[in-house]
């Protein structure tokens, strides 16, 4: 990867980033309501993951999902009038945080029951496979959907199947507040899980997005050759609490553990990396903050002065032709 | 041509794979084994197994693929061995395939039939003899058809399939081998239109599924001791044909509802609602509900038979309704 590689992975963490700051300094203001969950600390896995497709592949996540949505593309304004609940959000205000969903860069929800989406990412990948169409599926969850019941029958049906669907697992070590090894029997392994379905499995360090992105590329590849279904456990970690309702640290983990671990923060990896092989300057990084910085400014004032929805489209989209 | 409710099904279903090559069959033994039921007998033949999927019995699994599916372009057909394994999909059912559209902001939907056998048979006891259509009628973003005539179960579940939107198509055991006339060649059935069976001056019946047989025998009788009813079969429950229920009741004066489900917070319960809402001063007695027993269905046959409806039943209801001719 050259330096214009590397730059637009790191530019693409810093949005993230930057836009899930700006998010909860919104939801403090009120601008924003209902659950929020920041991707904050996970960044590598989603920009990691995502450089790695091609626009056709399609993208589905959990309730966790601003990052994957932000690094497959869509438009930050729109991300934040969606959160704002305004009529110019991705989701015309219907979906919020939780459900965003932006078809024209092929990113598919946005689900907010665990495990719920799994299946719907093998019928995703079924339709490619039925179509003898070549795009793949990457499938986003933490690893506390791992033991559900829905996980299970999607690793079942894609191995059975040769569904060319990439099951990365963000494994960011708590399920709300319960740690894996109180919530999953195969706490020390969660690949393992995958693999007792004949599923190829690889652990990556989730906070460097190097790693993350060369494995993506590589299982992609080998996905999209019709090898059938692979499963990334990405070992990541998130800094801020489950959602905006609960704080950073507090009963369930200490501070001393969450600063240790924000010592491994991936966008300081990828710039002391560049730094160190003096791919980058101090400067380039102070541009592209400012960059961003801007972008971010753009987004909330765009979702600032979008109207709310018609009081009219409470009863639109229920059903065809409404 | 007069063709059996199993045969249809079937037939419509093969149409529709004819028609559209995006239309395939998913679930339990619906392929090799041709059907549990033999809906499907001759699919994997004439279509081959990449188009009539036999799974594992994992519900959740299956139907939930079958939603991602419609989601990127495809129009499944999910056949549940019974709506009682449906259950375990509810889920995929209820918050992914009914709100997609929602949810995306009218980006994304979900077109698809989830279809297959409600209801009792003969003492299949309490896990496999119940009546779900008020779970899913209950749920914006689904549509809910529950034929009892082998023509209309052949063109609803075209429409279905043609319907664009996530539609629940409720058969059940006991009318597959039911046999009743059909048009030659293609048709479809609309959603959302009921059928009058019978006119009738006395009383308006409303039945559907297996519970419309019931009421047409029971609508019969009641016309040999000189009391003439008004039978409707709804066919499609979401959305309903309140017109002509009203219209009706405006006529009639009087309302008897027959379902097989539950009473308590059953689908009888929300059509009386929306007849006292609209026909209120019309009736000139309380509508009455002939529904299922509020009980877990018990496997001995006199318990079983005491806990749904039958012609019986519905007669006195009737009369008592009436009152002396």
């Amino acid at each position: 990867m050259d330096r214009d590689d590397l730059l637009s992975l790191y530019r693409q963490m810093l949005l993230i980033r930057r836009f899930e700051e700006k998010s909860a300094e919104m939801y403090a203001l009120a601008k924003i309501a209902g659950f929020l969950h920041l991707y904050i600390g996970e960044e590598a896995v989603a920009v990691g993951a995502i450089a790695a497709t091609r626009p056709d592949d399609y993208v589905i996540s959990a309730y966790r999902d601003h990052g994957h949505c932000l690094a497959r593309g869509s438009d930050p304004g729109k991300v934040m009038a969606e959160l704002f609940g305004k009529a110019t959000g991705l989701c015309k205000g219907k979906g919020g945080s939780m459900h965003l969903i932006d078809l024209e860069h092929h990113f598919m929800g946005g689900y907010a029951i665990v495990g719920g989406h799994l299946p719907l990412a093998t019928g995703l990948a079924f339709a490619a496979q039925y179509q003898r169409r070549t795009d793949v599926v990457l499938c986003f969850f933490g690893e506390g959907a791992v033991p559900s019941g829905q996980a299970h029958e999607a690793f079942n049906l894609a191995a059975l199947w040769k569904l060319p669907v990439v099951f990365i697992c963000e494994n960011n070590r708590y399920g709300m507040g319960t740690p894996v090894q109180r919530a999953i029997a195969l706490y020390g392994d969660v690949a393992e899980t995958a693999r007792s379905y004949g599923i190829d499995a690889q652990r990556v360090d989730g906070m460097d997005v190097l790693a993350v992105r060369t494995v993506s590329q590589r299982v992609v590849d080998q996905v999209r050759a019709g090898k059938g279904p692979y499963f990334i456990e990405a070992v990541t970690y998130r800094f801020m609490g489950h959602s905006m309702a609960d704080p950073a640290h507090g009963h369930y983990r200490t501070k001393e553990e969450v600063d240790e671990e924000r010592k491994r923060d991936p966008l300081v990896l990828l710039r002391n990396t560049m730094l160190e092989q003096h791919l980058a300057t101090d400067g380039d990084f102070k541009v592209m903050e400012r960059e961003i910085g801007g972008i971010v400014a753009d987004a909330v004032a765009f979702a600032e002065a979008s109207a709310f929805p018609d009081p009219k489209e409470l009863f639109t989209d229920v059903y065809a032709g409404d | 041509m007069v063709i059996s409710y199993r045969e249809a099904l079937n037939q419509a279903m093969r149409e529709e794979m004819r028609r559209d090559d995006t239309v395939f069959l998913i679930g339990e033994e619906v392929g090799y084994y041709q059907g549990a039921f033999k809906v499907s007998k001759g699919f994997v033949e004439e279509f081959g197994p990449q188009r009539v999927l036999d799974t594992p019995i994992t519900e959740a699994g299956f139907t939930g693929l079958a939603v991602g599916a419609a989601m990127a372009g495809l129009h499944p057909i999910v056949e549940l061995m019974t709506f009682n394994f449906g259950m375990l999909a509810m889920d995929q059912i209820v918050n992914n395939a009914a709100k997609i559209r929602y949810m995306s902001g009218g980006q994304l939907c979900a077109p698809m039939v989830i279809r297959g056998p409600g209801s009792a048979a003969h003492q299949l006891a309490a896990q496999h003899s119940q009546s779900l259509e008020a779970w899913f009628s209950h749920v914006p973003g689904l549509k809910v058809i529950a034929p009892a005539t082998p023509h209309d179960a052949k063109g609803l579940l075209k429409s279905a399939v043609r319907d664009g939107n996530p539609v629940i198509f409720i058969e059940a055991q006991l009318l597959y081998a039911t046999k009743g006339e059909v048009e030659e060649g293609e048709y479809t059935v609309p959603i959302g239109v009921a059928d009058l069976k019978r006119r009738g001056r006395d009383v308006t019946i409303v039945a559907y599924s297996k519970m419309l047989l019931v009421a047409m025998e029971a609508a019969e009788a009641l016309a040999q001791q000189g009391i003439e009813s008004e039978l409707i079969d709804p066919r499609t429950l979401k959305p309903l044909d309140l017109d002509c229920i009203v219209s009706s009741v405006k006529k009639t004066g009087r309302l008897v509802i027959v379902e097989e489900g539950w009473r308590f917070a059953g689908l009888g319960a929300q059509i009386a609602e929306s007849v006292y809402s609209e026909a209120f001063d019309y009736l000139d007695a309380p509508i009455v509900r002939v529904t299922g027993e509020d009980v877990p269905m018990p496997y001995s046959r006199p318990l079983e038979d005491a806990a749904i409806p039958d012609k019986e039943r519905v007669i006195a209801a009737v009369k008592d309704l009436v009152g002396p001719r």
